[in-house]
Parts: structure tokens; sequence; C-alpha cells
């Protein structure tokens, strides 16, 4: 409408002015002259009226009369309001009962508000604007809701009567534009019905299991439950509209508690870690009994093929090995023994405290 | 007539006048309105009045006429519409408050009646938000809180729609649906403490973890211990009496060698040996073979 008018108004700029393409000066059979200058034809005449011809309107009738040769035979004053007439009448017809339709759109024609038919996409043709109207919805574009809309807390109550912070979106579209259109008042309102169907579903389907279960496992059954409700309960209203899915972006626990979660997986790094280095202990003691039951076969082996020789070989060895590296005395009699060894033992005594410290302070 | 026809100031005068009847006339009813057409203040007829499973673009909507300047059109919403209640704190059974934040959704199904007694939709859903209101508050105050996170729950709902829908009726109109948008724990002390047990429920959780990976860490060393046991036991169980040797010179070699120093290799060990002594057999025997 507001366009058809903005196309209008130029029109009647060239129509009152006299000099206009068709404009041939004065007129040749009119009553006034052309050359009265221009004066718009709705500016009030401040000529009296002298009845006939003499108000504004017929006098810019006869003007552009004039402009069209003035062929024109008398009563073409009538005439000429009707051509006028019928390019503006032609003209809103046009504008409105041709309608594009996008590729995504519906169109919903109604004739005097009653429900007509549904255009599908391209150009359709309808009754002129009074009679039929016709509503563009997008079918086809997916719209989405977020709750929470900002980054605040979302806190539901869990089945096990815990709190947790969820936020989550919805997506959905719209499948029956007729019944989009009529069934339900707020439903283009981003905070109306779909958005409170889907809290309320939303907050039905958590309460409904742990919160470990919301935290984690649980959240594409919850997805699940809360889309087909959600649906159900729209399909119920009418709404003609299509959930396409839920999606839970996020399910922590309140901030406040958090700390106390992170504490729970400390913890289990924590247990983790103990199972790790008793697994590495376990192998190190099962390696090292294969390792040694491994060395005493070999020996036992080497052992049974000359038992007396190897025993004794063995006994001398060690007995070798120990005695080059410790202090030893021998005593052949019984009765010597208090005496022999005493200063040795008590000469070595002092000294290794004395080792000791100074090990202590290298 | 041609008089008059050639006069635009009458034509645009009788085409406004006639527009004016006509507008008063014709009245477009949409799909979405009920209309009650009133003469001087008497309910006449309705158009397009609701009906239940009825199609868009049967009947109803559409043109309708009426007698100009003498009736009038009330328009009543056709759709669904909602009312949504304020906040409210609610008192269950067992004396635990909730933030409850309802919504429920009504239709005008009888526009004379809705009009009779409440005149526009705002009246009733200012008529209809306390009831709703009391309604919740009496329902779930008969309940404990748990039922509120239950399955039971879509039964109080139904009964709070029946009570609604019961004063509903009287002003024309039916209630679809009603429901529970939020049941929040209040702010302040109820909700701290369900902080609280949270808490100490993950404390308790925590804790439990530990103590199980303890445990674990426990059972996975005996039982390698177990094992390097049964390893030992099935190597050495072949000779024991060579066992008993063999274990007794390494023990003699860890025992006694490792005490000395890099500086002082000599250890602080001081054995003495007597002549009888097993090792010093031959230094005895002075060259004679046997014992």
């Amino acid at each position: 409408m507001r366009r058809f008018f903005r196309r209008r108004a130029p029109a009647g700029a060239v129509l009152s002015d006299n000099r206009g393409p068709w404009g041939q000066g004065g007129g040749s059979d009119g009553g006034d002259s052309g050359g009265d200058g221009p004066r718009s034809p709705w500016e009030p005449s401040r000529r009296p009226a002298r009845g006939g011809g003499a108000d504004p309107f017929d006098d810019f009738l006869k003007k552009s009369r004039a402009r069209f040769g003035g062929r024109l035979p008398d009563g073409g004053d009538r005439r000429y309001w009707l051509y006028g007439l019928a390019i503006v009448l032609l003209l809103w017809i046009g504008f409105t009962s041709i309608h594009r339709i996008g590729p995504q759109e519906r169109g919903v024609v109604t004739i005097f508000g009653r429900y007509a038919w549904t255009m599908a996409p391209g150009v359709g043709f309808t009754l002129p604007a009074p009679i039929s109207r016709v509503q563009h919805v997008n079918v086809g574009e997916i719209r989405t809701i977020n709750i929470p809309d900002g980054d605040g807390e979302n806190l539901i109550l869990t089945g096990d009567q815990n709190v947790i912070d969820l936020a989550y979106s919805v997506r959905w579209n719209v499948r029956d534009p007729v019944q989009y259109l009529f069934q339900i008042r707020d439903i283009d309102d981003p905070n109306g019905t779909i958005r409170e169907v889907a809290e309320s579903a939303m907050r039905a389907a958590v309460s409904r299991v742990s919160l470990d279960d919301a935290l984690g496992a649980g959240r594409a059954q919850i997805e699940q439950t809360v889309a087909q409700n959600m649906q159900q309960l729209l399909d119920d209203y009418g709404a003609g509209v299509t959930i396409q899915g839920v999606a839970i972006n996020q399910s922590v626990p309140p901030a406040e508690v958090n700390d106390a979660f992170l504490n729970v997986s400390a913890k289990q790094q924590e247990a983790q870690s103990n199972i790790n280095a008793a697994r590495a202990y376990a192998l190190q003691v099962t390696a090292q009994a294969q390792g040694e039951a491994a060395a005493f076969e070999k020996v036992y082996a080497q052992y049974r093929a000359a038992p007396e020789v190897t025993r004794r070989r063995m006994y001398y060895e060690t007995m070798e090995a120990i005695l080059q590296r410790v202090d030893t005395t021998i005593v052949e009699t019984p009765g010597v023994t208090p005496y022999l060894p005493l200063p040795e033992v008590q000469r070595r005594s002092p000294n290794a405290p004395a080792a000791n410290q100074q090990q202590g302070q290298r | 007539m041609n008089r008059v026809l050639a006069n635009p100031i009458a034509l645009v005068i009788g085409a406004i006048l006639l527009l004016i009847v006509a507008g008063n006339t014709f009245a477009i009813v949409p799909e979405t309105q009920q209309a009650v057409i009133v003469r001087f203040g008497q309910p006449e007829r309705i158009l397009n009045r609701y009906r239940p499973g009825e199609r868009f673009g049967a009947d109803g909507a559409g043109l309708a006429m009426r007698v100009p300047f003498v009736d009038r059109i009330v328009w009543i919403d056709k759709r669904i519409q909602s009312i949504d209640m304020e906040n409210q704190q609610v008192l269950s059974s067992d004396q635990l408050r909730l933030q409850v934040d309802a919504f429920a959704r009504y239709r005008i199904v009888d526009p004379l009646r809705m009009y009779i007694s409440a005149q526009t939709a705002e009246n009733v859903s200012a008529q209809l938000r306390p009831i709703l209101a009391s309604a919740l508050r009496n329902e779930l105050g008969r309940s404990p809180f748990v039922s509120l996170l239950s399955p039971e729950r879509s039964q109080m709902m139904d009964n709070i729609q029946r009570a609604l829908n019961r004063v509903a009726r009287q002003y024309g109109a039916e209630i679809v649906d009603v429901r529970i948008k939020r049941a929040d724990l209040p702010d302040g002390t109820p909700l701290e403490s369900a902080y609280a047990r949270m808490r100490s429920a993950r404390q308790q959780e925590a804790q439990a973890i530990q103590a199980q990976g303890l445990k674990q860490a426990q059972i996975i060393r005996a039982e390698a211990d177990a094992e390097a046991a049964a390893t030992y036991a099935a190597a050495f169980n072949r000779d024991p009496e060579f066992y008993d040797f063999y274990r007794a010179m390494q023990s003699y070699r860890a025992a006694f060698l490792t005490r000395g120093t890099p500086d002082d290799p000599r250890g602080r060990t001081t054995i003495i040996l007597s002549p009888n002594n097993d090792y010093l057999r031959q230094f005895r025997s002075q060259g004679r073979s046997g014992r």
C-alpha cells in the first residue's frame, strides 16, 4: 500500500504542472487560459465559488483537458476522472493481487478474513486487497530458542532433589502455516507458547532423572523426551509447529557447589593413580620373583649335575668374598677368645661414628 | 444527475458517506476472532464461534453484515491464550517452600457468556489469574515436596485444571492446559541447605572413591605378593635343602658385604672365626685329605 502511494505522488506532480510534456501553452477551447501559472489543485481556491466550472477541481480538469489537445467533447471532464480512476484501480489490483512467495514461504490467503487456500512458492494470484489478504509464513526457516537467554544460571530441580544448571536450545519450524497463524495467540512471540512449553517439558523431564544422569549419561535421553513431549503438547494445542530437536548445550552443577564436584573428580584421579602405583609394584614384584626363581633354577640345574663340588665352590666363593672385606680374626684356642680381638675391635669402633659424621657434614 | 456527476465535491462526499455506511454494515470477521453483535447493549448474535475440531475456512469467518449505527461488534479472540501466573511461593504438605511459576492456556468457547460476565479478555485473565494461583497453592499444599518431582505431578496438574475449569466456564472460557513452568527452591536458606546437602553428598562420594581406590590398590599388591610367593615356592620347593644353602650364601653376601663405605671398603663387620669353622677345615688339616 505504501509503495503504491509513493508511486502515485510523482504522477500527480506531472499533471499539475502545465508545462509538462503534454503542455501546449494556452488552452484552445477551455474557459480559462493555461497561462495562469501552476497551482496545485489541492490548494483551496481564493476565488469565490461562482458555481459550475469556477471551483478549483473544475479549473484543474479544464486545464488537464487542454493538455490532451482539447479534442475531447464536452463532458470529457468526467471521462478523464474515470480514466484516472481506472489507472488507479488497475495499479491497485496489480499490486494487491499478484504475490510472490519465496521458496521457503507459504502464502495463507484469506478472503474477507476467511481462510481460502495456501499458496505454494512462486507467483500466485488472488483477488485484490480489501477482499483478499495474503500472509507470508516462513516454513523453511528453522528457528532457535535459547534457554536461558543470556549467561545467567538456569537452575532446575532434579529427581533426587538436587539442583542443576542447564542451558539448552530448541529448534523448531512451522509445519502448518494455517494452524500457526490462527490457532494460538502468542505463538510467534519468542517468549510465548513454545518457550513456555519447552521450559515446562524440560523441567518435567529433569525432575524424573537423578542429578548424575542429568549431568552425563542421561542427557541424550532427556533431549529426546523433551522433544517428544513438546511435540505432543503443541499438537494438542494445534500449534502447527514441528520441534526439530532439543539440544542440551551445558549441564553443570551450580557454581556454588562446583568445588565439591571438582573434588570428586580429583579423588577419582587420585584413586586411579593409587591403582596405577599398585599395578607398577605388582609388575615389579612378580618380575623379581620370576627372575629369582629362574636364577635359582639355573643354578640348581648345575648343582644337580655335581652337587658336592658346586656346593663347596659356592661356599668358598662366598666366604672369600666376605672375608676379603671384613676384619677377620682367627682364634686357635678357646680360652683366648675374650682377650685377643678386643684392641682390634676398640680401635675400629670410635672411627665408625666419626666417619658417619663426616658423611653427614658433606 | 449530470449535474451531480459533474460536481466532484458531491461525488467525493457521496463516496465517503457510502464508505462509512459500508464500513458500518459490512464487517470482516477474521479466522482469529469471534464476534458478538450487540444491539443497543443487548447481545444479538455470535459470529465465527469456536467449535471443537472445526477446520479453518469452513464457515464462520468471512464477510458479515449488521445494521449500521445500531449494531456494535465486540471482538473476542478465538485463539488459545495464556494466563501467566506470577512467581508464587508455595508451601508443600511437608512444610517445604517452593518458588512456583505456572501458566494456564485457555480459549473462549462461549463468547456470549464471556461478554456478559467479563466484557473483555483482559478481565477474564485478571479473574482467572488469582484462581490459578489459589488452585495451585491448594493442590501443592496437599502433597509432599517429592511428588512435585515425580510422575504424580501430571495428576496434580489435572486436578488444578479441573478446579480452574469450573471457574473458567462461568466466564465462557475453557482451560486447555495447566502447567508448572518452574518449581524452584527459593533463594536463601532452602537453596543454601540444598547446596550443603549436595556438597556433603559429593564429599561422601569423593571419600568413597578414594577408599575404593586404596582398596583396589591393596588388593593388587597382595595378589602380586601371592603370585611372587607362588613363583618362589614352585622353584625353591624342588630342593629345600639346597635352597637353604643357596639363600644363606646370598644372605651372607648381602649382610656382610654391603656395610662398607667407598672410603673404607672393609666395612665395620668383624668376624672371629674359630679354627673349628668349616671354612678353615683345610687350613687345619695341614694337607691331609678328609676331615
